[in-house]
């Protein structure tokens, strides 16, 4: 057994500069928050200014992770995502205000129970919604980017729609659980107690969704499959449940995502998975499609940059992303971690 | 001369030839055939999103680009003219500056977009189009001062082309600047139109479709991809520009709602898909058809809502404001079993 | 001699608008290496790729260890029992060697001992056992994709030219596992332009031109007449055999 001696390792020593491209993404987001901190230049507005960003931030990811998974996996672009984003919402909203004594009660037990449950009624339903919405809009258009767009847009239609009828034309109200009202303060910073709840639900989604990626066989096949499909088919795996699958997981997250942003909002309207959609499509983009990764640090940057943003400069929030948007492709034009695809 | 006006791409079906002569005589004869203000209005938004829906055609039938922004282009003609009339009074010299900017300010703006997303993918366009036309339309609404907010602007056009303008009669119809304006707007909508047709059916025009059907070969036979989608894209929203501009004049008030809307948007897309994409004629008959049911059929709904209105849920699905839904699923349909549309199953039917 | 593990009959398989294969017949014997031979553009990938199913054939019939998977999916076709090197190696370069390994297994983990064995096999593999295989040399990533079919036991193994560009004694390691897996029993279909290779490692041998197979014999036959590899491939071996 003697391993021929010209095939020694061949890896080369990355230069100073290639290690600092590479982890460059990672580091935007620290330094957007001490751009922020200079900039802003009170330190209690700051931290209460980066709670909201990392907690707007965090729902925008949990709303973009299925999206940005599903077109790595099959290349498909699903522009009906935010349909599910609206009906999580308004079947969460839905399952608090019938739990009104839950969520009324000065308990956090009780409180926690009512979201809990508001949230996998949410996540249910979209989750199958998402399934129906594979099979019928989806599928008959694979491989065909131009009427994907448009099937797509129209199954938004008709489900944005679909909400107007059973649940009326306007939007509801809605109060947080009791003892979600109100804030903490901290240092002199006021940081609203739900924003500190959604930090916390984003941080621990994003490390469990990392750990199925990077430690389940499951994780696996969608890892490979995003880089080359035929391959993994190749080697036996059904790729197309396993995109199925992935469809339901992200349909699923974009309604828990919807029931976040509604009590974030404490107002949801039928459009408000359209309107999220904007921010959707632009945390994927500057993530590079296809990267949980890169959609992560992506909506990050935008959650505190707009929060930032809004703060001195109120008008130019919105404008924020997209001129956020149009630095990061002026400097990686696929986004930030690009998806390499193997052909 | 007629084929050469319509650059040699003629409808092909004898229905569909039909249908476009009975379109052109009832729009260019609209003042006199019908009575009332609100036919003459749907005439004139008919010529208009004949424009539109045609502009767009080139960039989505033509180019196989799908893209959100042509809302935009369509407000940013329109609030030229309208920021033009505000600042520099009533006046012609007011209209064609207002119209020219508009333009122009689009084809910058699509230059810029184009340029960004085209040289990627072609994917990023639509995700790309969207999200900046959702941020102007923020912009619009919030630099109040400036562009009226959500109330819009409401501003004077020359008094020529108003109803108090009192020109005489023909035919037994009272000429009124109205109807002078309602020619301005069908003249230049159909000149537009006429150009937009020599230029689907002019070389760039093929190599355009060729990139459509396989951008990859068109690039390795040596055709600059970018370039020639990257100009399609400017082309298509100057003329958009410039249907919002007739738009401005005609309605002399431009607000966020009737110009910038995601829902116009869907509008214009339905329009396309129905009528048939990459022919431009459906966009005539898509156009027609669509502002035709959105004034006609909402009524007929409602009365279909009242008629049911014992039943469960019927009535909520037939409610008029539930209007978008049944195009969202003629819509997916359409996409499905008609991806030619109806000027495409017309000319299937000639050529079987 | 027993049924053979894959026999084709009268394959066709169009790309686009180009008809490739056009009328293959081909006959791989059960326990033996196999190989596809011929110059380049013949079909000899496209063939691999049609038993595959990754190219669906328009006509004619594939016949595997006693069924017809013709109409199979690809991953069917796999969990049937066929193992698969394609051309481009295939290797998932974000992912570790391990975590390719582990994909190769559809069943379940990876064996131990057969971990051993491919480890001994191909020593390099187990250097950098958890670094991204995309950092991984030419030689090493076709050893790793090698190594990734034979992660678990199968039946046939279709192999698309696994020396091309390779240092000889890297060629000498692969061809040296090779015939370890063929002991196990394994049969192999192998594309392969050097006849020397071809020549050591190959019991019977397929000569394709234009889209179909004109030869299909002993290897040793193919091996010792130069008059039929001068008519077969237009020139004669004499080269290659040094």
């Amino acid at each position: 057994m003697t391993l021929a001696p010209d095939h020694k390792p061949t890896f080369a020593d990355l230069t100073l500069g290639e290690r600092l491209g590479k982890a460059m993404p990672v580091l935007l987001v620290p330094i957007l928050v001490v751009l922020g901190f200079i900039a802003i230049g009170v330190p209690s507005s700051w931290l209460t200014l980066t709670v909201s960003g990392l907690a707007m931030g965090m729902m925008i990811f949990i709303m973009a992770s299925g999206l940005t998974l599903v077109f790595g996996l099959m290349d498909v672009i699903n522009f009906g995502h935010g349909a599910f984003i609206s009906v999580g919402a308004f079947v969460g909203v839905s399952v608090l205000i019938a739990l009104g004594d839950w969520t009324g009660a000065a308990s956090l037990l009780l409180n926690m129970s009512a979201i809990s449950l508001a949230v996998l009624a949410a996540m249910a339903v979209t989750g199958a919604l998402g399934w129906g919405f594979e099979r019928v809009i989806v599928k008959p258009v694979y491989g065909a980017h131009l009427k994907q767009i448009l099937v797509t847009v129209g199954g938004l239609i008709v489900i944005e729609q679909l909400i107007h009828v059973i649940w009326g034309p306007d939007e509801i109200f809605i109060n947080r659980p009791e003892m979600l009202k109100g804030a903490v303060t901290f240092a002199g910073a006021a940081m609203e107690k739900y924003r500190l709840l959604a930090v916390g639900i984003g941080l621990v989604l994003f490390i469990a969704m990392r750990m199925v990626l990077r430690r389940t066989k499951i994780g696996l096949i969608v890892r490979a499959g995003v880089e080359n499909g035929p391959m993994v088919e190749a080697l036996g795996y059904r790729l197309r449940l396993v995109f199925i699958g992935v469809f339901v997981a992200g349909s699923a997250l974009a309604g828990l995502g919807g029931v976040m942003w509604g009590l974030y909002q404490e107002v949801i309207t039928a459009g408000m998975g359209e309107e999220m959609m904007v921010l959707v499509f632009i945390v994927a983009i500057i993530g590079g499609l296809g990267s949980v990764e890169g959609a992560f640090i992506g909506a990050l940057l935008v959650g505190l940059l707009q929060n930032y943003v809004a703060f001195l400069e109120p008008k130019l929030a919105l404008v924020s992303n997209i001129a956020l948007m149009t630095a990061i492709l002026m400097w990686r034009p696929q986004g930030m971690l690009p998806v390499v695809k193997a052909k | 001369m007629i084929i050469k006006l319509l650059s040699g791409d003629q409808p092909r079906s004898a229905i569909l030839t039909g249908l476009l002569l009975v379109i052109l005589v009832c729009l260019a004869g609209a003042p006199f055939i019908f009575d009332g203000v609100r036919p003459l209005d749907t005439a004139a938004r008919i010529c208009i999103f004949i424009l539109l829906a045609a502009s767009y055609d080139l960039l989505l039938g033509y180019g196989g680009i799908v893209s959100f922004a042509h809302t935009m282009f369509f407000g940013l003609g329109a609030y030229g003219v309208a920021l033009a009339s505000t600042h520099l009074g009533r006046g012609f010299d007011a209209l064609l500056v207002g119209s020219l900017s508009g333009a122009l300010a689009a084809v910058v703006l699509a230059l810029l977009i184009g340029l960004f997303s085209l040289r990627v993918r072609a994917i990023f366009f639509a995700m790309i189009t969207l999200a900046v036309a959702s941020a102007v339309a923020v912009l619009v609404s919030q630099f109040s001062s400036l562009t009226g907010g959500e109330d819009g602007l409401t501003y004077k056009i020359p008094r020529v082309l108003t109803s108090a303008n009192r020109v005489g009669e023909f035919m037994g119809t009272r000429i009124t600047g109205k109807v002078l304006n309602y020619y301005l707007v069908f003249g230049a909508s159909l000149v537009l139109f006429l150009l937009l047709l020599r230029i689907v059916n002019s070389p760039f025009g093929r190599v355009l479709q060729a990139i459509r059907e396989n951008d990859f070969r068109a690039e390795a036979i040596g055709y600059r991809v970018i370039w020639y989608r990257t100009t399609a894209t400017c082309l298509s929203a100057a003329v958009a520009a410039l249907a919002g501009s007739l738009f401005a004049i005609w309605l002399r008030y431009v607000g966020p709602d009737t110009t910038l809307s995601f829902e116009i948007m869907l509008d214009i897309l339905l329009m396309v898909v129905i009528g048939g994409m990459g022919t431009m004629y459906g966009a005539v008959i898509g156009a027609t058809l669509f502002i035709l049911a959105q004034t006609y059929l909402q009524n007929l709904m409602g009365g279909a809502s009242e008629a049911t209105a014992s039943l469960p849920l019927v009535p909520d699905l037939l409610n008029p404001d539930r209007w978008l839904m049944w195009l969202g699923i003629l819509f997916i349909l359409s996409v499905y079993f008609f991806p030619t549309g109806i000027v495409g199953r017309l000319r299937e039917r000639r050529a079987s | 001699m027993s049924d053979p593990i894959l026999s084709l009959n009268g394959l066709h398989t169009d790309i686009a608008q180009y008809h490739i294969l056009q009328g293959v017949d081909l006959v791989v014997p059960r326990g033996q290496v196999t190989m596809l031979l011929g110059r380049n553009g013949v079909g000899k990938t496209t063939t691999l790729k049609s038993i595959m199913g990754q190219w669906a054939a328009k006509s004619g019939e594939i016949h595997y260890d006693g069924q017809d998977i013709t109409r199979l999916s690809v991953s069917a076709r796999a969990r049937a029992g066929i193992g698969f090197v394609p051309e481009d190696m295939g290797i998932f370069r974000d992912l570790t060697v391990e975590e390719n390994m582990v994909l190769g297994c559809t069943s379940g983990p990876l064996d131990p001992k057969r971990k051993d064995w491919l480890l001994s096999a191909f020593p390099a593999l187990g250097t950098f056992w958890r670094s991204e295989a995309g950092n991984l040399s030419g030689g090493q990533k076709q050893m790793l994709s090698i190594a990734r079919a034979m992660a678990e036991d199968r039946k046939l193994y279709l192999i698309d030219e696994p020396t091309k560009g390779l240092a000889p004694a890297i060629v000498s390691t692969m061809a040296r596992a090779l015939r370890e897996l063929k002991a196990q029993g394994a049969s192999i279909l192998l594309v392969e332009q050097n006849f020397s290779v071809a020549r050591a490692l190959g019991d019977s041998a397929a000569v394709m031109d234009d889209g179909r197979v004109i030869w299909n014999g002993a290897m040793s036959e193919l091996a010792e007449n130069k008059d039929l590899q001068e008519r077969l491939m237009g020139l004669s071996m004499e080269g290659a055999l040094r």
